[in-house]
């Protein structure tokens, strides 16, 4: 779930511009899915269950992507699951990036004991299986949205505080910082107006990148049966189901984690073009 | 001298980071909402029933009188008991350990294997469009984490073209007597190839899943460090003894571009163990990961307390042995 | 009989760019002699020309290299890797980075012996520990055993001389083996690349760009000037009398080793100059004949 990442590599235009045009795609499809799917995502038709796609033989014409156990249309599910997937990507994306962000940033610059806090408890959180500790989190807090987002701000903060809080440790020891002060100015005033032009770029990125981990956080997580209920249209919820009847029904499996793998693949790629667009030489 | 003071320091900071996340554990489970000790009685039990149980787990005492009754048990290597299995954390815990070191291990070799491959492959034919293709293709399973990997692999080695088993760790009708729970390595031992065969038939698919995005890393860290190394001096010496591009890849530029690849594989297996926690219950593999779920879904506080310490335990293993192969592959820490 | 022949090598960048234009260079068997030229002449490039491992961004467009009468360039690259590495030893320049960090000192003096050239291990390192003695390296067999870093640079460039006489070639190219030395070292250095190539009768190709270590080793030299070759002469004439302008200047322009406190004359921008023209000139001539 962490990355690493080696070399620094000039990415192509065409595959930013794919990825960005799979999660515009995705976009409309999650606004528009109460009006342009074909079917309730929630209407069980018993006689109409794991119904192939329009193309296989034995299919119904309505069932575009075919019908799962249930009966339930396989499209609309996707669609409506788009909006629980961008919905929970870009909030808990975005407080993770908050929360982190400061951490790093109060550790880095009053350094001392508040560093060493912040530090260790980076080294404590490294030391936790973090799907693990994610399920953990979301059987103590119940299931439902709020606790999955919960679950990823907390499972994933240090990622943005590890890399704002070396910033800011540079930042503050220069010797700008100290005449800034002379002149009057607030030091924490100087840091942060001289850290951000600095750590935005890699912000934006890490942030891109976060969403697309937040997408597959809330998969396994649905996946285990922990997300929001068990008849709400999540991709995880499906892949579990077409896990179970890989042999029976593939396309109950292979719809859901095609949408799920490009749109990871797509925040991924996103995250990475940025970081090279911005900043060459970062990391 | 030097060497004893690095591992003692080592060994400090790595126990403070495991009381810390025994700590962190200890709280977060205490607050579960729901009590536990009620789902497991019949429905018809009393609030007495109730208490009774609840005095026999501990758990009607305060948070840090708990964590104080805990402490001192695993001191003394006890556990506690699982609430819901009603046997010993540590019987239970260590029983599915080696199912899941197993396949973590194998999932490291295969990275190693194919990320080293796909690094040598790339810097022999640097430049050219090789090199462009397994960057592309390293690229892609960079950004795909394990749970995708593992469900790709199913549909195609499980379903399309079913090559290997998707679910479990050893077919039933193996009918084989284990006296450990190192399958892997029992079976090879006693010579017994075709259940050997088996149990990896059923491992490579998690294993591979695991795999794939660490190859990625290792292949890209690899290659670079090998670029560099290859435009040094001694290299360049090398070369005019008449080695082919083979060999001195292999053996004058591979030694001294592995040393950071290494410390990054030591960091990136931890993150792989925590991968196995899902990747078993995809496949349906019987180790600690699997059974660390279960333990959540039926609140069984002893024993997620076990698994999560255990795993925090193997991380910091893992760190500290990667230390110091580190210190001991690097001729000038080791004479230093 | 020359041992080296390069005729008309040409070597250009990628993208053109001519780095090396119709260099000839001839090193007879037992010789020793000097390539000057000041920085960016292109010395370097006809030393890793001949041993086959210039840069990639570098190629030889044109020319040849005759080594012990075989063209190396007409050789399949296999082949001529193994030529090179059985008859050409390089002594390189910086000993601090020549060596390979994680490998004892041992395996890189016999490597090329054992895996090339068919000895045992047990005689090779015979023949490393004879060549150590012979380079004046107290107590070899523990140096045998070292790491690089456990050494000092001093003792790195002597392992390195006794590495490249090791398999006994016939033709050693030093590029600049003392620049990264200190100056007492230097001297000491200097005076062992000479013995070692007047007892084993190896012919020398010493590239440099000063002309105060030149009458230290070499008897011949040869001059190079923004990739073309300008002149080629004796030391010793060449001290009483450069032929070129540019060597004249050259000379003028080099602190005298008798005197060291002895002002400098810079090369005056005229000759320069003149010497470009010269050169261009040469180059119109030599593109017309094409
Ligand atoms: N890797 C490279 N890429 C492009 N050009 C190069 C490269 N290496 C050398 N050159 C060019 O080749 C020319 C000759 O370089 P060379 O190293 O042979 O000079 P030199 O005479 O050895 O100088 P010095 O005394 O500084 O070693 C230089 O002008 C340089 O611009
Ligand atoms: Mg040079």
């Amino acid at each position: 779930m962490r990355d690493a990442r080696g070399e620094i590599r000039r990415l192509p235009g065409p595959r930013l511009w794919l990825a960005g045009g799979w999660l515009a795609i995705l976009v409309l499809a999650a606004l528009l899915a109460p009006w342009i799917s074909p079917h309730d995502p929630l209407a069980q038709d018993l006689f109409a269950g794991r119904l192939p796609p329009v193309w296989e033989a034995g299919a119904d014409p309505n069932y575009l992507l075919g019908t799962d156990s249930l009966g339930r249309d396989v499209l609309s599910r996707i669609l409506h699951g788009a909006r629980l997937a961008l919905s929970i990507a870009l909030i808990a994306g975005t407080l993770t990036c908050l929360i982190g962000a400061t951490l790093g940033l109060i550790a880095g610059y009053y350094g001392g004991w508040v560093d060493l806090a912040v530090s260790r408890l980076v080294d404590i959180w490294m030391a936790f299986p973090p799907v693990l500790f994610a399920i953990l989190l979301i059987a103590v807090l119940g299931t439902g949205v709020t606790s999955i987002i919960i679950a990823i701000v907390v499972i994933d903060w240090t990622r943005f505080a590890r890399v704002v809080r070396a910033e800011a440790m540079g930042q503050a020891q220069m010797d700008y910082v100290a005449s800034a002060q002379v002149a009057g100015r607030s030091r924490f005033g100087t840091v942060l107006a001289e850290i951000l032009p600095n750590v935005l770029p890699a912000i934006v990125a890490l942030l891109t990148l976060e969403m697309g981990i937040a997408v597959i956080v809330e998969a396994i997580l649905s996946f285990v049966n922990l997300s929001v209920s068990t008849d709400a249209p999540t991709w995880g919820g499906m892949i579990a189901e077409g896990r179970a009847s890989v042999h029976q029904a593939w396309w109950v499996l292979v719809f859901p984690l095609a949408a799920l793998f490009l749109t990871v693949l797509s925040f991924s790629q996103l995250g990475e073009g940025l970081k090279d667009h911005f900043d060459p030489v970062l990391r | 001298m030097q060497i004893l003071r690095r591992i003692l320091i080592r060994l400090a900071a790595s126990l403070v980071t495991l009381a810390g996340a025994a700590v962190i554990v200890f709280v977060v489970i205490r607050v579960v909402p729901g009590n536990p000790v009620a789902m497991m009685l019949p429905p018809g039990a009393t609030a007495e029933d109730i208490q009774r149980l609840q005095e026999l787990y501990g758990l009607d005492k305060s948070i840090f009188q708990q964590f104080l009754i805990w402490l001192t048990g695993v001191l003394q290597g006890d556990f506690g008991t699982s609430i819901s299995l009603r046997q010993p954390v540590a019987e239970l815990v260590l029983g599915r350990l080696p199912a899941t070191l197993e396949l973590s291990v194998m999932a490291l070799v295969i990275a190693v294997g194919l990320g080293g491959a796909m690094a040598l492959t790339a810097t022999l034919w640097r430049g050219t469009r090789t090199e462009g293709a397994i960057d592309v293709a390293g690229g892609m399973a960079l950004s795909v984490p394990d749970f995708l990997w593992g469900l790709v692999l199913i549909l195609l080695f499980g379903v399309l073209w079913p090559l290997f088993h998707i679910s479990g760790r050893i077919s039933p009708a193996q009918g084989f007597e284990f006296h450990t729970n190192f399958y892997l390595w029992e079976s090879l031992l006693r010579l017994r190839f075709d259940v050997w065969a088996d149990i990896v038939a059923h491992m490579f698919m998690p294993a591979l899943a695991l795999a794939i995005p660490l190859a990625a890393i290792i292949s890209q860290l690899l290659k670079q460090s090998l670029k560099e190394t290859l435009h040094l001096d001694y290299v360049t010496l090398a070369r005019t003894k008449g080695y082919s591009e083979t060999s001195i890849i292999l053996r004058e530029a591979l030694p001294n571009a592995i040393l950071p690849t290494l410390t990054l594989i030591g960091v990136q297996f931890t993150f792989l163990i925590g991968g196995t926690v899902i990747i078993e219950r995809l496949f349906s593999y019987e180790g600690l990961g699997n059974m660390a779920i279960d333990a959540v879904i039926n609140r069984d506080l002893p024993l997620i307390q076990g698994i999560v310490i255990l795993f925090a335990l193997l991380f910091t293993v893992v760190n500290f042995l990667v230390d110091m192969t580190y210190a001991a592959l690097n001729p000038r820490l080791r004479h230093a | 009989m020359s041992y080296l022949s390069i005729e008309n090598l040409d070597v250009r960048l990628h993208t053109g760019v001519p780095v090396l234009r119709g260099v000839s260079l001839n090193v007879a068997a037992g010789e020793s002699r000097a390539l000057v030229g000041e920085s960016g002449a292109g010395k370097s490039m006809i030393g890793k020309s001949v041993l086959g491992i210039l840069p990639r961004a570098l190629q030889v467009t044109g020319g040849r290299i005759v080594v012990d009468g075989e063209d190396l360039q007409a050789l399949p690259p296999r082949t001529r890797r193994q030529r090179i590495g059985a008859k050409v030893a390089l002594i390189p320049q910086d000993p601090l980075t020549a060596l390979n960090p994680s490998r004892r000192i041992g395996p890189q003096i016999t490597s090329r012996l054992v895996d090339f050239l068919g000895w045992s291990r047990k005689a090779a390192t015979d023949r490393a520990l004879e060549l150590l003695e012979e380079v004046q390296i107290h107590e070899p067999a523990r140096v045998m055993r070292a790491y690089p870093h456990e050494l000092s640079g001093g003792m790195r460039q002597r392992i390195l001389i006794a590495a490249a006489f090791a398999a006994e070639p016939k033709l050693i190219i030093a590029d600049e083996p003392t620049t990264a030395l200190d100056v007492t070292v230097q001297k000491q250095i200097l005076r062992l690349i000479r013995q070692m190539q007047e007892r084993h009768g190896t012919a020398l190709l010493f590239v440099t760009h000063d002309l105060g270590v030149v009458s230290k080793v070499c008897q011949t030299m040869s001059v190079l000037y923004a990739g073309k070759m300008v002149e080629d002469t004796g030391v010793r004439e060449f001290f009483r009398q450069p032929g070129h302008p540019y060597s004249a200047a050259l000379l003028a322009a080099t602190p005298k080793y008798t005197d060291p406190e002895g002002s400098l004359t810079p090369v005056p921008p005229g000759v320069i100059a003149a010497v470009e023209a010269e050169v261009a000139l040469s180059d119109r001539r030599r593109e017309a004949a094409e």
